[in-house]
C-alpha cells in the first residue's frame, strides 16, 4: 500500500500519521507536505502505527521532522526490520559531517590564485632545468637514449601529422590571399599578395600554426600518457628502481618534439605557398610570377628563423605537456585536467615566445 | 524457508567456444549471505557479470526476484536491475565526484527526492558504511577500503533487496575486511537483505557465508554446493579440502 500522511486529530500538538509503506517513491511525494506542515511547528507527534513498509529515504524524512521540531513523541513504533532501518539510519545520521573548508575573501583567493600561478611557473623553469640536466647526462652517454622512443614520437608527432598540417597550409594560403585580395585590389597591387603572404607564412603563421596543431595533438597526448602513468603508479616505480623519469620518459619526447617542429612548419608553408599560387592562378597571375615575387620578398634569413622558432616552440609544447602529465593528480578526472592543462598551456607558452621572437627580431634587424 | 530471491538454472559461459563454466545451478533464498568462492581464473567475477545481466548467457536461465533476466528489455529491465546493487571490485566510484555525489547518482536518477533528502540519504549510506567524515572527498582522495565501502554504500542507495559484491575484501587489511563482513551479516540479519558475494578469502567466506558453490577451473562448473563450514570438515572433494585446508594440489 502506498503511503499517506494525515494530521490525526486527537488532540496533540501537531500530529502526523504515516501509514502504508514508506518507500523512495512516497518519500519523494510526502516530503513537501510534510515541510509545510512544520512550518512553524515545536512539539510534534509522529504517528506511525500504520507503517508497513520504511527504507532509508522514508527514514531520513522521519528523522528530519524530528530534528524540525522541538520535541518529538513517537506513537506505534514500529518493530523487527523497519525499526532496524530506522535505528541504523539514525545511528548513521548521528556520525559527525564533514567539516568543510573556510571560504577565502576575494582578495585572499586571488592572492592565493596569483601566487600558485607563480609557483606553476617557477616549477615551469625548474622542469626544464631538469630536462637540461638529464639532456647533459644523455650527452656524456648517448647510448643511454631510447632511440626506438624518439622514432616512435617522431611517427606519432610527425608522420602522422602530415595530412593535417598539408590541409591546414592550403586552407590557410588560400583564405590570406583571398582576404589580402580584397584590399589590394582597390590599389591595383594584386602582385604583392605572394609578397604578403610568403612573409607571413615562412616569419609567423607556418611555425605558429604548426605549433598550434602540435600542442593539441601531441601536447595532449604526453600529457595524457604521463599522466595515466602517474595514475597507475609507474612514475612512482621508476623513481624505485632508481631510473629518473625525465631522462627515460620526457627526454626522447622533447627531441621528437624540437626534432619534428621544424619539419610541419616547412611543410605548413609550403602548402601555404601551393593554396596562396591556386588563388593567384584563379587571379590570372601565372605561376612564374608568384614565384619571381616569392624570391624577391623572402630571404632564407626568414624561413631559417621560422625554422628555429619552430623548433624552439617543439621544446616549450613537449616541456608543458610533459610536466602537465607528471604532475598530474590521482584518478582519471587528473589525466583529463593534464591534457587540458597542457593543450591550454602549450598555446599560451607559444604564444608568448613567439612575442619574444618578435620582439628579439626587430631589435637584430632580422 | 525463506523464498528464493536468485536462481541459476543449468548455466553455461562461452567466449570465442572456450567455456569458462557450464551446468551452473543454485537458489538463493531472501536474507541469505551467498558466497560464490573458487580459485583465480574459476569463473567467479564472470558468473556475477551473467547473473546481473551484463553479459548473455550461453544457455540457461537466471531469475532475480521473480522474474527471469534474458526475456527483459528496456524499461522493464531497469526497472529490475534497480533493485539490485552491485559492488565493483575496485569501488568503480565515478573519479570527478564526490563520494556522496556517488551516493547521490542513484537517487538522483531513479527517485524524485528532493536535493535535501538525496544528501541526508546519502550521508546515512556513507554513515553506515563508516565513511559520514569523508562524504565530501573525490575518490582518488581515499584508500582501497575506503573506496570499497563508499562502493557498497552506493550500492545500497536505494535499499535493493539483493546486493552483488565483488571480492569485498580482497586487498583490504585484517582489521577492514573483518569490519566488512560485520556490516554484511549485520545487514543481512537486521534489513533482511540478501547479499551474493564473489571471493576467495578464506576468513570472509568462514565469517559471512550462509551456504556457497564453490567453481573450478579444471572443472569448468561447480564443484561444491552447501554450508562453507561443512564443505571444509567434510567434503571429499580433493580441491575443495586443498582451498579450504590451503594446500597445495598434486
Amino acid at each position: 500500500m502506498p503511503a499517506t500522511l494525515a494530521a490525526t486529530a486527537d488532540g496533540s500538538a501537531a500530529p502526523l500519521a504515516f501509514a502504508g509503506s514508506l518507500d523512495a517513491a512516497a518519500t519523494a511525494r510526502l516530503w513537501p507536505e510534510a515541510m509545510r506542515r512544520m512550518q512553524g511547528v515545536r512539539a510534534l507527534t509522529l504517528d506511525l502505527a500504520g507503517l508497513t513498509g520504511l527504507d532509508t529515504a522514508g527514514a531520513v524524512l522521519l528523522l528530519r521532522l524530528e530534528r524540525m521540531a522541538g520535541e518529538t513523541a513517537w506513537r506505534g513504533l514500529p518493530t523487527g526490520p523497519l525499526q532496524a532501518v530506522l535505528d541504523r539510519t539514525r545511528q548513521a545520521l548521528a556520525a559527525p559531517a564533514p567539516a568543510e573548508a573556510p571560504r577565502l575573501p576575494p582578495l585572499a583567493l586571488l592572492g592565493q590564485t596569483t601566487v600558485r600561478r607563480g609557483q606553476d611557473m617557477l616549477g615551469q623553469v625548474a622542469f626544464l632545468g631538469e630536462a637540461v640536466v638529464a639532456g647533459m647526462g644523455t650527452l656524456r652517454r648517448p647510448w643511454r637514449l631510447r632511440l626506438g622512443e624518439v622514432l616512435r614520437h617522431l611517427d606519432e608527432a610527425g608522420l602522422r601529422a602530415f595530412g593535417l598540417t598539408l590541409l591546414l597550409g592550403v586552407l590557410i594560403g588560400v583564405i590570406l590571399a583571398f582576404q589580402s585580395s580584397i584590399p589590394m585590389r582597390r590599389f591595383g597591387a594584386e602582385i604583392f599578395i605572394p609578397n604578403l603572404v610568403g612573409i607571413s607564412l615562412l616569419r609567423e603563421l607556418g611555425p605558429l600554426m604548426a605549433a598550434v596543431i602540435l600542442a593539441g595533438r601531441t601536447g595532449s597526448a604526453f600529457a595524457a600518457e604521463l599522466g595515466t602513468m602517474v595514475v597507475n603508479e609507474e612514475i612512482d616505480a621508476l623513481r624505485i628502481m632508481g631510473i629518473d623519469p625525465v631522462a627515460w620518459l620526457v627526454l626522447p619526447r622533447l627531441l621528437a618534439a624540437i626534432l619534428v617542429m621544424p619539419v610541419l612548419a616547412l611543410l605548413m608553408d609550403l602548402a601555404g605557398l601551393v593554396g596562396m599560387a591556386g588563388v593567384m592562378a584563379s587571379l590570372g597571375f601565372p605561376p612564374v610570377s608568384v614565384v619571381n615575387q616569392l624570391r624577391r620578398a623572402i630571404g632564407l634569413h626568414d624561413l631559417l628563423g621560422g625554422l628555429f622558432k619552430a623548433a624552439v616552440f617543439g621544446l616549450s609544447i613537449g616541456l608543458v605537456g610533459c610536466r602537465a602529465g607528471l604532475s598530474a593528480g590521482r584518478g582519471p578526472r587528473a589525466v583529463g585536467d593534464a591534457a587540458t592543462m597542457a593543450v591550454v598551456g602549450g598555446i599560451v607558452s607559444i604564444v608568448m615566445l613567439d612575442g619574444v621572437f618578435s620582439i628579439l627580431f626587430f631589435r637584430l634587424g632580422w | 524457508m525463506a523464498e528464493a530471491v536468485l536462481r541459476v538454472e543449468d548455466l553455461a559461459a562461452r567466449f570465442d567456444g572456450r567455456t569458462i563454466f557450464e551446468h551452473v545451478s543454485f537458489e538463493v533464498r531472501r536474507g541469505e549471505v551467498f558466497v560464490i568462492l573458487g580459485g583465480s581464473g574459476s569463473g567467479k567475477s564472470t558468473l556475477l557479470k551473467h547473473i546481473i545481466g551484463l553479459y548473455p548467457p550461453a544457455e540457461g536461465r537466471v531469475e532475480i526476484l521473480g522474474e527471469a533476466m534474458e526475456g527483459l528489455s528496456g524499461e522493464a529491465r531497469n526497472a529490475l536491475l534497480r533493485r539490485i546493487g552491485v559492488m565493483w571490485q575496485s569501488g568503480a566510484l565515478f573519479g570527478s565526484l564526490t563520494l556522496a555525489e556517488n551516493v547521490e547518482v542513484p537517487l538522483e536518477r531513479h527517485t524524485d527526492l528532493p536535493p535535501e533528502a538525496r544528501a541526508l540519504v546519502a550521508r546515512a549510506k556513507l554513515g553506515l558504511v563508516g565513511l559520514a567524515d569523508a562524504a565530501g572527498r573525490l575518490p582518488a582522495e581515499i584508500s582501497g577500503g575506503m573506496a570499497k565501502r563508499a562502493g557498497i554504500a552506493r550500492a545500497m542507495a536505494l535499499d535493493p533487496p539483493i546486493l552483488f559484491l565483488d571480492e569485498p575484501s580482497a586487498g583490504l587489511d585484517p582489521i577492514t575486511s573483518a569490519g566488512l563482513d560485520a556490516l554484511i551479516k549485520q545487514l543481512a540479519r537486521d534489513l533482511g537483505t540478501t547479499f551474493v558475494v564473489v571471493t576467495h578469502e578464506l576468513q570472509s567466506i568462514l565469517a559471512i557465508g550462509d551456504r556457497c558453490i564453490m567453481l573450478d577451473k579444471a572443472a569448468r562448473g561447480m564443484i561444491a554446493e552447501g554450508d562453507p563450514r561443512r564443505l571444509r570438515e567434510e567434503s571429499d572433494n580433493p580441491v575443495v579440502r586443498a582451498f579450504f585446508r590451503r594446500e597445495v594440489l598434486d
